[in-house]
């Protein structure tokens, strides 16, 4: 048995990274690779499309029925869904009380302890949008995920968030050996994206490994609670999921430690591309009635 | 062993510069300069001690200090009997700080008082990932059933209850409504919060004026009929009962004490203070703020005052008399003459023992200048002294009333400085706290515990004086001094040592 990949999926919120988290997952199922997803949203909707329903045990909300973490077995809280990809989701606290972050800890911990890794070759974590806080970091820092995939797009705050993530994953790259396994780029048919997203890559010293164009396909399945590799699997767009999932398998030892750029030099990049005018430090918090007059 | 005694001030200032200078040479560069702000040699007629205070401590030093729970629910809140105080947060807070602060208390523990027991959440995993409001909820109706004539509940917040979030004031107001207007208080006081525990101190003051004082009914009709007499007594916590060894002499001049804060107070105690002619206050440190604000609101005056030791108790009951008419200076010449031949006869034992004797202090809020006077009494003299978590205005009033030129001030004293002045200084006593105790005895120098008493006390008042000299020359005269000889200085042990 080859070494555990251990593999998360990070991004701005909405961006897709479950979708196709999933879709690769699945199609790297195909390949023959058994896999284990870990939810790491309090929503936990990480693994919806894999079991056809939002997973309703959680490892928090039994936690908290049964007492304590420490009552759980193993089995109550890992389901097994589509092409036996096993699945567990963290769950936590609803919007607003007590501490999500605290919760994936506890939540990898346990998985951790009670050998939920024995057995598999891939474990994917799925984690929420912004790094918020130390809590929601804890899949990249020591002896959990190795290779960081970010779903981004061509639009400002996809790749604000891209380059963001990437700090997080310099800061603990050298404690924990974390490493930026590349760019997927979700197409949203912004201006230039495609030409954007390697540029992004280039600055942040890795690549883009795969541009998985737009279909409504992706839609289709969601709305029966599937992925597109189940629900239409002779689509083209199966296809794309299938050799970004070929990509992945084939990148293992290829991540690196990111070169996170400033701020400036993001808008730089934007300004490059002529996504952005040029802009001048005189027009800075200049409304667009002002710039006419 | 005292050193001091034969030398002149501009010999033991001389050292003691050399001396701070000695202790600072083994920290790194930045660490030195950040703390030789904080050790100073008094200079008679200066304003204050000129040392900084109330700043952070510096990671990696041993400091003494407590943190804002402790200011909030062990000092200002926890003496308060009839109300209940929940240490809200994981077990650790409120077990290990458990009654350590010995704030006697008249009434019935467990069914009309609560002082000595402890309450606590004790948040598991789960109250930290879903939030702890609903058990909250549910300890305050179990409160409400096991301890129905509990007057009030307060809400003593540990760290982690600030991280994520909790809304204990809505809670607080909730059951307070539930509960037909219970006074509920929710205290904010964090332990991250602040450089030391002085910040829990202003958090639990600011609690009682927005949960006390704020909630009461301006119309209610008046609690007792009042009279030109009554005072309150201020920061003071009964510890060992030094509540009440200072209660009877305020009674005895003619006064009528209606509140005590907090030793041995009730909720109905503090509501009824705004009724006071005069707020008298112990310990500044911890309770000007409730001091300040009820001069403010209510016009309640206020004056601070000293009762360790007979100069200062007569000092201060002077002081406190000045408020009132001729009938209470009388009764506090009375009172002072009453006691002159209690404190003459302590005096006559105890001086010649303690005579000439040195002390170094590192306390708390009140006592390193507080308790001067006292072994001043004795014929003792205190060569160092320094605060835990002191502010400026309180080393304006060391410099000012109490400490000698030449006096060692260090501030927020580290384990590490603490040990080498006295093992330089080589004073007769140390006065401090638990965690230092063990470490001067066995440098073979005699210590009492000056939080606590060490189990003793009152301190305050005449009655306390009398135990005050009695403890302090069982420290230093005890014969197990004598005893304690190191082997290797014993010459008839070396044939012995050889032998073996």
């Amino acid at each position: 048995m080859a070494k555990l990949r251990q593999i998360a999926f990070y991004g701005k919120g909405g961006i897709g990274k479950s979708t196709t988290s999933q879709n690769t997952l699945a199609a790297l199922s195909e390949m023959g690779q058994k896999i284990l997803i870990v939810g790491c949203d309090p929503k936990a909707d990480s693994t919806r499309l894999i079991l056809h329903a939002k997973a309703q045990d959680t490892i928090l909300s039994l936690a908290a029925a049964a007492g304590s973490v420490e009552d759980l077995e193993l089995e109550d809280v890992m389901k097994v869904g589509y092409r036996d990809i096993r699945c567990v989701e963290s769950g936590g606290p609803e919007p607003g009380v007590g501490c999500a972050g605290r919760g994936v800890i506890t939540s990898i911990n346990f998985l951790e302890e009670n050998g939920a890794y024995e057995d598999i070759d891939y474990v994917s974590y799925d984690v929420l949008g912004d790094v918020v806080c130390g809590g929601f970091a804890m899949p990249i820092r020591e002896n959990k995920a190795q290779e960081i995939y970010i779903v981004m797009s061509g639009e400002m705050m996809a790749m604000y968030a891209a380059n963001n993530i990437s700090k997080g994953i310099l800061k603990y790259a050298n404690s924990g050996g974390v490493r930026l396994g590349g760019l997927v780029c979700n197409e949203r048919q912004t201006d230039k994206e495609l030409e954007l997203a390697e540029s992004l890559a280039k600055k942040l010293g890795t690549t883009l490994i795969y541009f998985v164009p737009r279909d409504n396909i992706v839609q289709h399945a969601e709305l029966r609670r599937m992925t597109v590799l189940e629900y239409a699997p002779d689509s083209q767009q199966a296809q794309h999921y299938r050799n970004l999932a070929t990509k992945v398998h084939g990148n293992s030892g290829n991540g690196i430690i990111p070169t996170p750029i400033t701020m400036d030099e993001l808008e730089d990049l934007l300004m490059e591309h002529g996504v952005m005018a040029q802009v001048d430090e005189s027009q800075v918090g200049k409304t667009a009635a002002e710039l006419t007059a | 062993m005292s050193v001091a005694n034969n030398e002149s001030v501009a010999e033991i200032k001389a050292r003691n510069k050399e001396l701070i200078k000695e202790v600072l040479a083994v920290y790194p560069e930045k660490t030195a300069k950040r703390r030789a702000k904080h050790l100073n040699v008094h200079e008679a007629g200066k304003s204050d001690c000129g040392v900084k205070s109330n700043i952070k401590s510096i990671p990696g030093v041993m400091t003494i200090r407590g943190c804002a729970y402790a200011g909030s629910k062990g000092v200002v809140w926890g003496p308060i009997k009839d109300m209940i105080h929940i240490s809200h947060g994981p077990v650790g807070c409120g077990q290990y700080s458990w009654a350590a602060r010995r704030n006697y208390y008249i009434g019935t523990t467990g069914i009309d008082s609560f002082v000595t027991m402890q309450f606590t959440s004790d948040f598991q995993e789960k109250d930290i990932v879903f939030g702890g409001d609903k058990k909250l909820a549910k300890i305050m109706d179990e409160i409400q059933e096991l301890f129905p004539l509990n007057n009030g509940i307060t809400v003593q917040s540990e760290c982690p209850i600030g991280l994520i979030g909790d809304d204990i004031e809505a809670v607080s107001k909730a059951k307070s409504k539930e509960f037909g207007g219970k006074t509920i208080v929710p205290v904010r006081c964090e332990g991250f919060r602040g450089v030391s525990q002085s910040l829990g101190h202003h958090i639990a003051n600011d609690a009682v004026r927005d949960y006390v004082f704020d909630k009461m009914d301006p119309n209610r009709p008046a609690p007792f009929e009042s009279t030109p007499y009554d005072v309150a007594i201020i920061g003071d916590y009964n510890i060992g009962g030094d509540a009440w060894s200072s209660r009877i002499l305020l009674e005895e001049m003619g006064l009528r004490v209606i509140a005590q804060w907090s030793g041995d107070g009730s909720l109905a105690e503090l509501e009824n203070t705004p009724l006071a002619k005069l707020n008298v206050l112990h310990c500044y440190r911890s309770m000007n703020y409730i001091s300040r604000h009820m001069e403010e609101k209510f016009g309640v005056p206020w004056c601070e005052y000293n009762f360790f030791g007979p100069s200062k108790i007569a000092e201060s009951l002077r002081k406190i008399a000045s408020f009132f008419d001729d009938k209470i200076k009388e009764g506090a010449e009375r009172v002072i003459a009453k006691y002159q031949p209690l404190m003459e006869a302590v005096i006559a034992k105890y001086r010649p023992r303690l005579e000439g004797k040195t002390v170094m202090l590192y306390v708390g809020g009140l006592r390193p200048r507080h308790v001067i006077g006292a072994y001043e009494d004795l014929g003792m003299e205190v060569v160092g002294t320094g605060y835990e978590f002191a502010h400026n205005d309180d080393y304006q009033r060391t410099a000012q009333h109490y400490v000698k030129d030449g006096t060692l001030i260090y501030d927020d004293v580290t384990g590490y400085e603490f040990e080498k002045f006295v093992e330089k200084v080589q004073p007769d006593l140390v006065g401090s706290g638990i965690k230092e105790k063990y470490v001067f005895q066995k440098m073979g120098v005699p210590f009492r515990q000056m939080h606590s008493w060490d189990y003793s006390g009152p301190y305050h008042g005449y009655d306390g004086f009398a135990i005050f000299a009695r403890d302090m020359d069982m420290a230093i005269n005890a014969p197990v001094w004598k005893m304690a000889k190191a082997p290797w200085k014993d010459d008839s042990n070396s044939k012995l040592l050889a032998a073996e």
